[in-house]
């Protein structure tokens, strides 16, 4: 990774690559999971507001190994968590995605995640509010090459533009070179359910309070599968601190 | 309590309500029945403050204020309280979660101290068991899932702990068995007292056998065209609408 990318490279069509070119070059990381073993990791755009971020870590699961990776993100004006996973004998792939984007923010996960062996799982979620002028994005390439047969693959991705200007752009995308495989994707881009705006209003939340419940609620669907509750309050109220 | 003068309203420039007049008084139970389409869930909304209902003409004061004025969780503050005909479910957002806010929001409007943790559960499981909806229900997401037997239950859960003084009831009674009426109506007796008031709106008889209203009135074509006691509901029952909008 060392000449910068350009917007005909298709995973950075949507990218600040003004932002993108402060943040090079990028250390690439790399992580590997044993077999049988697990792990999990944090990933938040910790840096000063204003700041350009790029993660860009290769994963490999061995046999029977589980990773889950939350991203929770709001605070750089460029913000990008690139993740490419290789999965092996049933391994499992979790991803839980929050990208709270406002102003000029311009946030995206880009992940690769390669079915390798057979009986992998993989399963991402991706929730994001966009307002302003921002753009939040979700490139997600699953892979499955020939023997990764019984694959079960899940992408779900999920926006609420909060106004005009706002831009959410999901693109799912499958590769699959075996037969017996499950690949599950779907993509929505709304508003704020005025119903139950409304509902709220009604008992007594003042609209702002009632539009910060249901935002709230609707990103933290992609942190529901941290099993440790500690940890999953940890990581809601770091998307609390977002709103 | 409440006055309503020849209130118009509409819905996409279509008029529904139109020239709407009613009165109540405080510890009153008054009950608007009416044939489907007659506007009845249209004041419950106007009442509320639901957007896209546009008042076009007369007035509406509560307790000595211009109701029409105040924004929807104002009007909550100030006590008004709408039980829903279709209660909404709301994902992610538990119940509990969801009748706190509620009902702190209310009190910090009205500069009073908020609930305590301790307290708020007291009101919320006394209120639960009171109307026979399983506690555990209640940490689930708002009415998901839940029949709409239940979803009445809650409705009337919310109303206990949030004590309003003017409670909308809008087809409560429908989609109710005959258990659940009784302790649904149960729940709607214990809150009548003098200071509140309550608007049922239903179009059975059923309903008001167990909560007997002070008064009755009959909602057709958008405003009340025949007001009485209690008895004009059976007269409705054996006579239908048409005989009396006639
Ligand atoms: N959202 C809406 N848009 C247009 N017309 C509506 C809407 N809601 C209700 N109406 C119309 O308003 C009239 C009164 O409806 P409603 O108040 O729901 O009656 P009721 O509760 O007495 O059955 C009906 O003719 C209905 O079709
Ligand atoms: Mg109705």
């Amino acid at each position: 990774m060392t000449a910068l990318p350009t917007r005909r490279d298709e995973a950075w069509r949507y990218a600040d690559l003004a932002a993108a070119a402060r943040a090079w070059p990028v250390t690439p990381e790399a992580i590997t999971v044993a077999a049988g073993t697990e792990q999990t990791l944090m990933l938040a755009d910790d840096a000063a507001p204003g700041s350009a971020g790029i993660r860009q870590i290769a994963v490999t699961l061995e046999a029977g190994a589980r990773f889950a990776c939350y991203v929770i993100a709001g605070r750089g004006a460029y913000g990008r968590f690139a993740l490419d996973v290789t999965l092996h004998a049933g391994a499992h792939f979790e991803l839980g995605g929050v990208l709270v984007a406002g102003g000029e923010q311009v946030l995206e996960i880009v992940t690769t995640v390669t079915h390798a062996g057979p009986g992998a799982t993989s399963r991402q979620t991706i929730r994001c509010v966009a307002g302003g002028t921002a753009t939040a994005t979700y490139l997600g390439k699953v892979a499955v090459t020939r023997d990764g047969q019984q694959t079960d693959a899940a992408q779900s991705f999920k926006a609420l533009l909060l106004d005009r200007g706002a831009t959410a752009n999901a693109k799912p995308e499958l590769e699959i070179f075996a037969d017996d495989v499950k690949c599950a994707h779907g993509a929505t881009v709304g508003e704020l359910d005025r119903t139950a705006l409304f509902y709220l209003e009604s008992r007594g939340l003042p609209p702002a309070a009632a539009r910060a419940l249901l935002t709230r609620a609707f990103l933290s669907d992609a942190l529901a599968s941290i099993a440790d509750d500690s940890a999953r309050e940890a990581a809601e109220a770091r998307l609390e601190a977002l709103l | 309590m409440l006055i309503i003068d020849n209130l118009h309203a509409e819905i996409d420039g279509k008029t529904i309500l139109n020239g709407l007049s009613l009165t109540v008084g405080a510890g009153e139970v008054h009950a608007i029945m009416g044939p489907n389409g007659a506007g009845k869930s249209t004041l419950s909304y106007v009442l509320a403050g639901r957007a896209g209902y546009e008042v076009t003409g007369g007035s509406v004061t509560f307790l000595g204020q211009d109701l029409l004025a105040m924004a929807p969780h104002e009007r909550a503050a100030a006590g008004v309280f709408l039980g829903l005909q279709y209660p909404v479910e709301i994902p992610g957002v538990s119940n509990l979660m969801f009748l706190r806010t509620a009902l702190n929001a209310q009190r910090t409007q009205r500069g009073e101290a908020e609930a305590s943790g301790a307290e708020f559960m007291k009101l919320a499981r006394a209120a639960a068991e009171d109307l026979g909806l399983p506690f555990d229900m209640l940490k689930r997401s708002v009415n998901q899932g839940f029949s709409g037997g239940e979803k009445k239950r809650n409705e009337m859960v919310q109303m206990a702990v949030l004590q309003p003084k003017l409670a909308v009831l809008d087809e409560t009674d429908s989609g109710l068995d005959i258990d659940a009426l009784r302790v649904v109506s149960e729940g709607i007796n214990r809150m009548r007292s003098p200071d509140r008031a309550t608007l049922l709106i239903t179009h059975y008889q059923r309903l008001l056998d167990y909560v007997v209203p002070d008064h009755v009135h009959v909602l057709v074509g958008g405003r009340i065209v025949r007001s009485g006691g209690a008895d004009l509901a059976q007269i409705l029952e054996r006579d239908g609408y048409v005989s009396i909008a006639a």
